[in-house]
């Protein structure tokens, strides 16, 4: 079920004042605005134009502005197969997103390859980036893409403010060599 | 009206003789079998025909058969009159240690990119050719990855086991 | 007072005297692979004088999925949904065409019914694919509420397919030797229901795009191209229709029943963007005929051809009968071998003529497969066709060539 209805995070009320965690009111923020980067290389990328269009408009979550440009951009989709020789390209992508940044691998080839086990294609992109959410399909429904971004949402809402500065995430990026 | 199997035959035996190795009509498709020094002479003849007008190159590709010794590499083009709605097929074979066939892009244009596909995936040497150089596959590949010996599967896979794969 | 510029021998210096050295320098400009208009990847390397294109070199493989190679490794049966993937806007054709090569070599003829049925799904996926081209086309240029009203109506598309084969997008439809299950009338009153609704929504669209000002400014003799080049090219489907010339598979070699309907070929006359629009734009309007004309005549009959060796048997009989089972077990394990022979199929795409090449050596896998795929041999001209162009115009001439990133590399 989608709840529409943003419920305030819990707090201490008064007449004219409310106080919450600044963590819970940046997760708030954050996640009901989303700009995401469609990353689409092929057949999950037709699926996002469904999902972008009106009939199931994913810009009502808050992905307005899909933005191309990394630099501005908080959520990298990215929809369809990758190659090996995209890899590279990809991965200059991911590095020039500031934080926040999340990224969704939509579909059974971003995944882990899908039907394509050969020797040209990167059998998922969690070989060169990290991946918060996996959407599996081939492709992937319109709803089910949305669930991805609301899996984000969640995350995006409950994590810390400063998730960079985690010695986890820390050791996440040392693994994958992206300083 | 499209001209009749035996009378385009008839032609390419007149015009490259010897050059001929081999006729046959898989599924009524006049296919011929030439030398490749034959090629680009019987192409042309084709193309500016004034009855036949074979004036559009509908493909180029290359195939790997093993077990022809001497003749394991080839290219097959498929023309097309579409004046007289006739089509056929030649092909032409290269030994695999150094196989060279003279490029097409005299007379098409659009053999360019096919050929650079053909050589990508097979490794032949299109003579005359502008720019042969891969065009599909990562610039720095060392093999031709679609001849027989190669498999399929990327080798240096690590997550996927190949016993629950059937292989 | 003279202007001088101070200089400070420890700066480069940026504003040389030699304005001669400085005008002539060439910009080289990366188009892609990501880019923001999701035509898909494939780079273009352009080297700019200020707005204005002097040379490019198109780099494509970034998708390479290698096709070809997968499906020397699979029977038959299996190969059907690497064709889904190769244009992925209109699977439909594809699937047909592919369904058809194998016909061809089995030797097995495939009932009215079943042909008039992937008549209906082939125009379908061909109005759905230029629905996209055109919106798309349209959204480059900067108009986006045609984007979203054309797809509101392919979500009725996708609602028709579901109904057919059960996926939206990547197909998979129809079997070797007919269909995998016959129209029900829920389909039926879909399709007839999108025949009534759609043409006003498409009169819509054309009523926004063919006389607008500033669309036509924006694309009439932009990129254009003659018949000469279009031909030597490999150019096919509604780019060379655009420049004059009207060849279209259907017509030249009908193949599922075609010859049975009656639709006009657009054709335009200077094969630039806009006469590729206005090509594309009436052959829905075509498609809508064929559509309309198929589903008032379809003839009764089974669904599929009578081919047990390689058209699966009905579930009951194949829990009841005993050839069945064995025809059943022999065809999913693949132990049926097909004859040996070469056979080249084509089919009129949404982009051109869309051709197998199949050689059987009598396995249950291909010898050798090779896809003709329109997109790969046409783009090789778009490096030639931006020549001169302003920077602009040349995004125009990519969107309107309607290049699908899955069929160019395969």
């Amino acid at each position: 079920m989608i709840d529409t209805n943003q419920p305030a995070p819990p707090g201490l009320e008064g007449p004219g004042f409310f106080a919450t965690s600044m963590d819970k009111v940046v997760g708030l923020a954050r996640k009901n605005s989303l700009w995401p980067l469609p990353f689409a290389t092929s057949c999950c990328g037709i699926e996002f134009m469904a999902t972008a269009a009106s009939h199931y408009d994913i810009a009502r979550f808050g992905s307005e502005r899909p933005s191309f440009s990394p630099r501005q951009a908080d959520l990298l989709m990215v929809m369809g197969t990758i190659a090996k020789k995209m890899g590279p390209v990809l991965r200059m992508t991911y590095e020039q997103m500031a934080e926040p940044r999340w990224v969704i691998a939509v579909g059974a080839c971003a995944s882990s390859g899908g039907i394509f086990d050969t020797y040209s294609v990167l059998q998922g992109i969690d070989r060169i980036i990290p991946v918060d959410v996996y959407v599996p399909g081939c492709p992937p429904r319109p709803e089910q893409i949305i669930e991805g971004l609301l899996k984000i949402q969640e995350l995006a809402a409950n994590e810390t403010t400063r998730r960079r500065d985690t010695e986890e995430y820390k050791a996440l990026l040392e693994s994958y060599s992206i300083s | 009206m499209p001209f009749s199997n035996e009378e385009i035959l008839g032609f390419v035996q007149t015009t490259i003789g010897e050059g001929l190795v081999h006729s046959s009509e898989p599924f009524d498709f006049l296919t011929v079998e030439v030398k490749p020094e034959s090629l680009l002479h019987l192409v042309g003849s084709l193309k500016n025909h004034p009855q036949y007008q074979f004036t559009f190159m509908t493909d180029l590709c290359g195939v790997h058969l093993p077990e022809q010794k001497g003749k394991e590499l080839g290219a097959v083009y498929l023309f097309h009159s579409w004046t007289t709605n006739t089509r056929i097929r030649v092909k032409t074979f290269a030994p695999i240690e150094n196989p060279s066939i003279p490029s097409m892009t005299a007379h098409f244009n659009s053999a360019n990119w096919m050929e650079r596909e053909t050589y990508d995936f097979y490794g032949i040497n299109f003579t005359g050719h502008p720019n042969l150089v891969r065009i599909l596959n990562v610039d720095d590949m060392d093999y031709f990855p679609m001849r027989k010996e190669y498999p399929l599967e990327d080798q240096v896979r690590r997550d996927k086991v190949d016993s629950m794969f059937g292989r | 007072m003279e202007n001088q510029l101070v200089k400070n021998s420890a700066l480069p210096d940026l504003f040389p005297t030699d304005k001669e050295a400085f005008a002539n320098e060439l910009t080289t400009l990366n188009l892609g692979p990501s880019h923001p208009a999701t035509h898909g990847v494939f780079q273009n390397v352009l080297q700019m004088d200020g707005e204005r294109i002097v040379s490019g070199v198109s780099t494509i493989g970034y998708i390479h999925r290698a096709f070809e190679k997968i499906a020397e490794h699979r029977p038959f049966y299996q190969i059907t949904p690497l064709t889904d993937r190769l244009n992925y806007c209109s699977a439909p054709i594809n699937n047909m065409g592919w369904h058809m090569t194998v016909e061809k070599l089995l030797g097995i003829t495939v009932p009215k019914r079943a042909q008039y049925i992937r008549v209906i799904a082939m125009e379908l996926a061909r109005i759905s694919d230029h629905l996209i081209c055109n919106s798309i086309l349209g959204l480059d240029a900067g108009a986006f509420s045609g984007f979203l009203y054309v797809f509101q109506e392919r979500e009725k598309i996708y609602e028709i397919y579901e109904e057919i084969c059960g996926s939206r997008l990547t197909t998979n439809m129809g079997r070797v030797g007919g269909m995998e299950r016959d129209l029900n009338p829920k389909a039926i009153a879909k399709i007839k229901q999108f025949l009534i609704d759609f043409p006003a929504v498409w009169k819509e669209f054309g009523d926004l795009f063919n006389r607008n000002r500033i669309f036509m400014d924006r694309v009439i003799n932009v990129g254009a191209i003659s018949k000469e080049m279009a031909m030597d090219y490999g150019f096919t489907g509604p780019n060379l229709r655009a420049a004059g010339i009207d060849y279209d598979v259907r017509v030249m070699n009908p193949y599922s029943s075609y010859e049975d309907f009656q639709f006009d070929i657009p054709v335009g006359e200077n094969g630039d963007t806009y006469d590729r629009f206005m090509v594309r734009n009436e052959e829905v309007w075509q498609s809508l005929r064929i559509i309309q004309q198929a589903i008032d005549n379809l003839p009764e009959g089974p669904y599929h051809a009578d081919a047990p060796h390689y058209y699966l048997p009905e579930k009951e009989d194949v829990y009841t009968k005993m050839e069945a089972l064995i025809y059943h077990f022999k065809i999913i394990m693949g132990e049926i071998d097909a004859p040996v022979g070469e056979v080249y199929h084509s089919v009129e795409g949404g982009n051109g003529e869309l051709g197998f090449y199949l050689m059987s050596d009598g396995g249950r896998a291909p010898a050798r497969l090779h896809f003709r795929r329109p997109c790969f041999i046409f783009y090789q001209a778009y490096a030639e066709m931006a020549k001169g162009m302003m920077l602009s115009d040349a995004i125009l001439v990519l969107s309107s060539l309607n290049v699908i990133a899955g069929e160019l590399d395969a």
